[in-house]
């Protein structure tokens, strides 16, 4: 027994290191690194981008939870007109990438746009005669990822509802709290690991950004270290503006950490059953309808309608290679949607069945990735993996082969590799969710009964997990549906993805041509968000 | 059982690894310019030879930090770039190696490839002052350097500094004057701005059509690409602007390139260095031309009517190998002036 659980163990350990190597291989470049311009930077731009990074962090977070909430709460806990497909429908600004958000809502509400060209024809003003919010600021910057951010914090939060018991909330209700009393000092509370989770995703995915700010011409962090890499070419540079980065991050996570020990609730439902929804009629339930359709119409209607104009009606790029970039990046997200769930599932379930110190702290350092930008990530990764490359070329060339080529960091190897790092926080936050809320007397029961951790995973926790396994899945998904810097410096020869495309027609300020890869990428990413919502509201069967 | 297993493992390792066995000598290409403006001309290339072209397209830096990274293993054999800065760096780097090419030398004008023959202009691009016909008199405007006086107070528009068309026009200053008056230009430019640096070229052209501000820098091919727009609101924004040729009593007007350079990983360099000359043929300098609206370096093959329509200009004569040395200096005094 015990030999079994070391070499899980030391597994877990060097998973996680993997997953930490390419942040370390960064560190030792910050160390090593001699930049008189890192010093330069420093002095000249960092305290402008830290206040600009958390001003977008704290604007972000409040336009997160306002979206968010109430629409969770709303749709798991009501009835109201609409209800079942907002449900669903929430999810959908999910798959819209962010710097794409950022392209459409600034062809339609620019100066020289279609909103403002109406207001000027039909007032007859002309421009500074009317104010009109810049979308191109730090403001337009903070309601942009909002409305494509919030739904990691929509899906936990509807899933920590959902999964509440009845028992507790009628408990409450029959102390005499009224359902809104319930709402505000039983479900938000009970609920609120899952929310922190949610938000802390949401504010690593917003540190990493780069597409929107840059377009945005906002200075965050992530400028910063583009300007280093790209204008300057200083890696050490580079790789101390990151260092700072990952202070951000270590801060974030702890915060999170903290949220979670002080709250540690378990699901002590032994029912199955939900708390009847709250029917909500006439004038409330319309006010409910409005605030669940604000966050879809603003994150998904408009500009898919808006792209979708762009790609019917005004561009010439539609072909027949939409096909292959299509299947490209989807077979792609789903081989890196099941392995980063996989290494997640190791990783969770180590630091479940064995908490001792080692273990916790790689775990918990295995998700820095997340907040860093994709390009830094695959920095780190092509190092070590090009090392190695080496390493395989010269020993089979001493065998008297020819060289193989660069087998790792010249092939998929190297993506799958970049999106693990970058995205098994994500993953491992939500499988760690849906392991928190099972009572470890599960797991007593279970090791009693003889199972050892593989049986213990496989026949209790995967089936009692399955949803928030499902949404570890679909986010990773369309994560990597989306993610542009590390596919684009990463990947194999005359291999293109749909967000390759569009961020190449994009950045060549043909945003109308961009739109056909745009709003396919958005078709891709629905096939997931539907099946996910299928099955989470598939209720599990009782035995 | 174990034999669909064994299989469909293969197929993965397949899939993962993109295993590919080259059937004849193929050209590898990492290009940081886009696909839609390279793989065209590469198919011709193709047709023409039957050899295979690769390409990998990316952020310059980016690729040149794989280039690095892969060292001898790199399956890279050309590195094309939008910018001289770049491959200028690609050779301080050590990561390119020199082209023995009569063909090249004698069709690309020396003040556009490098000087000991490690890589070479295909087509350049102008940045000149685009302003808007009815609000601006061209007697106003004189060079870059005068844009920073006092009568464009809040009304240029110019895109970020991050963007290396405006690093290699402050390189092109820092090459014609000394660091502190450069300095004073750029401060004054950058206090001249109608609003926050954002969107792209293009964007600026909008806003000062638009009426937000009334000149920008911008490329000549944004505007020769709105000017050719099937779409009649972007003809009416080409239609109220025109360009002004700054610096012609002096340097010249500011012209950065698009490139190609030999890797010195390159393994099939006899067809890498029959790509590269392709891309300077007529057919090939045509199709820029007249797709993306660039100025040929090759000396008879015509520019499109709607750039002729421009006029002519003097161009600065600062060699590209200075612009790249200057480059980082350049987004210092960029960073001090305050422009984002």
């Amino acid at each position: 027994m015990f030999k079994h659980i070391n070499w899980f163990n030391s597994a877990t350990v060097i998973v996680a290191l993997f997953l930490l190597l390419p942040v370390m291989v960064m560190l030792y470049q910050a160390i090593l690194g001699d930049s008189e311009l890192g010093l330069h930077m420093l002095r000249v731009l960092l305290a402008e981008y830290v206040s600009n990074s958390l001003l977008l962090l704290l604007g972000v977070a409040v336009g997160v939870l306002m979206l968010a909430l109430p629409a969770a709460w709303l749709t798991s806990m009501c009835r109201f007109p609409g209800q079942t497909w907002l449900a669903w429908a929430l999810l959908l600004p999910m798959a819209m990438p962010a710097y794409i958000i950022a392209y459409t809502y600034t062809g339609i509400l620019d100066f020289a746009g279609p909103v403002q060209s109406f207001i000027r024809d039909w007032t007859g003003l002309g421009y500074g005669d009317y104010w009109f919010p810049e979308v191109r600021s730090l403001g337009g910057a903070v309601v942009m990822l909002s409305l494509v951010l919030y739904p990691y914090v929509y899906l936990m939060a509807r899933a920590a509802f959902a999964q509440q018991s009845v028992t507790s909330l009628e408990v409450g209700r029959s102390l005499g709290y009224s359902q809104w009393q319930a709402l505000f000092f039983l479900a938000m509370p009970m609920a609120r690991p899952a929310i922190a989770a949610g938000l802390a995703l949401v504010m690593m995915e917003t540190l990493a950004d780069y597409g929107t700010v840059q377009y945005f011409g906002v200075s965050v962090f992530t400028t910063g270290i583009f300007r280093a890499f790209y204008g300057y070419g200083d890696t050490a540079a580079t790789a101390q503006l990151a260092t700072v980065l990952l202070v951000f991050v270590v801060a974030l996570l702890a915060m999170e950490r903290l949220s979670r020990r002080r709250a540690k609730y378990h699901s002590v439902a032994t029912t199955d059953k939900r708390a009847e929804p709250i029917e909500l009629t006439a004038g409330k339930g319309w006010l409910a309808f409005v605030l669940c359709l604000i966050p879809f119409a603003l994150g998904f209607l408009i500009p898919v309608l808006q792209l979708t104009y762009w790609a019917v009606f005004e561009s010439n790029e539609w072909n027949w290679d939409f096909f292959s970039l299509a299947w490209n990046s989807f077979y792609l997200a789903c081989l890196a949607a099941l392995l980063v769930v996989a290494l997640a599932l190791l990783l969770a379930y180590a630091r479940r069945i064995e908490p001792g110190q080692p273990v916790k702290g790689v775990v918990a350092m295995a998700g820095f990735g997340y907040a860093m930008p994709g390009t830094i990530i695959a920095i780190g990764v092509l190092l070590p993996l090009a090392w190695m490359d080496q390493q395989i070329i010269s020993w089979i060339q001493g065998l008297g082969w020819s060289s193989p080529g660069l087998l790792l960091s010249g092939s998929l190897v190297a993506l799958l590799f970049a999106y693990s790092v970058r995205f098994i926080a994500v993953a491992l936050s939500s499988v760690r969710a849906g392991l928190d809320s099972i009572k470890p007397s599960v797991d007593y029961a279970g090791r009693s009964l003889g199972h050892g951790p593989w049986g213990l995973l496989r026949r209790i926790h995967v089936p009692m997990m399955r949803s928030t396994v499902l949404t570890a899945l679909l986010i990773v998904f369309v994560d990597v549906l989306k993610e542009l810097p590390a596919t684009l410096i990463l990947r194999p020869f005359n291999f293109n993805t749909l967000a390759v495309r569009a961020y190449e027609l994009a950045a060549d300020e043909r945003l109308v041509d961009a739109a056909p890869a745009s709003i396919t990428i958005v078709m891709v990413a629905l096939i997931p968000v539907l099946v996910l919502h299928r099955a989470m509201n598939k209720r599990p069967k009782q035995n | 059982m174990l034999l669909s297993f064994s299989k469909s493992s293969l197929l993965v390792v397949a899939l993962i690894t993109g295993v590919a066995v080259p059937v004849q000598a193929a050209v590898d290409v990492y290009s940081s310019r886009k696909e839609a403006l390279v793989k065209p001309l590469f198919d011709q290339f193709t047709q023409a030879t039957g050899v295979q072209v690769n390409l990998v397209t990316g952020k310059d830096d980016a690729l040149l930090k794989r280039l690095q990274v892969e060292g001898d293993a790199s399956p890279a054999d050309l590195l094309i770039t939008a910018d001289a800065a770049r491959l200028h760096r690609a050779k301080t780097g050590g990561l390119i190696q020199a082209v023995d090419s009569d063909l090249l030398r004698q069709v690309i004008p020396a003040q556009w490839r490098d000087s000991d023959n490690q890589w070479f202009g295909l087509t350049s691009r102008a940045r000149p002052i685009i302003y808007a016909t009815d609000r601006v008199d061209p007697a106003n405007l004189s060079t870059y350097e005068a844009l920073a006086d006092s009568q464009w107070q809040g009304r240029i528009c110019v895109r970020s500094s991050s963007n290396v068309y405006n690093q290699s026009l402050v390189a092109s200053m820092l090459a014609a004057g000394d660091m502190s008056n450069v300095l004073e230009s750029v401060t004054g430019l950058v206090n001249n701005f109608a609003r926050p640096p954002a969107g792209g070229d293009t964007d600026q052209l909008r806003a000062v059509a638009a009426g937000q501000c009334d000149v920008a820098l911008a490329n000549t091919y944004y505007l020769a690409r709105l000017a050719r727009s099937d779409k009649p609101e972007d003809q009416a924004v080409a239609n109220s602007l025109s360009v002004f040729w700054p610096n012609q009593d002096g340097r010249g007007a500011h012209f950065n390139i698009s490139g190609v350079a030999l890797t010195k990983s390159a393994n099939s360099q006899a067809e890498a260095q029959q790509l590269m000359e392709f891309m300077v043929s007529r057919q090939a300098q045509d199709w820029y031309a007249q797709v993306n609206n660039e100025y040929p370096l090759v000396a008879d093959v015509a520019v499109a009517d709607v750039l002729a329509a421009f006029g002519n200009a003097k161009a600065d004569t600062v060699s590209m190998q200075t612009l790249g040395d200057l480059n980082k200096k350049a987004l210092m005094v960029m960073d001090m002036a305050g422009w984002r």
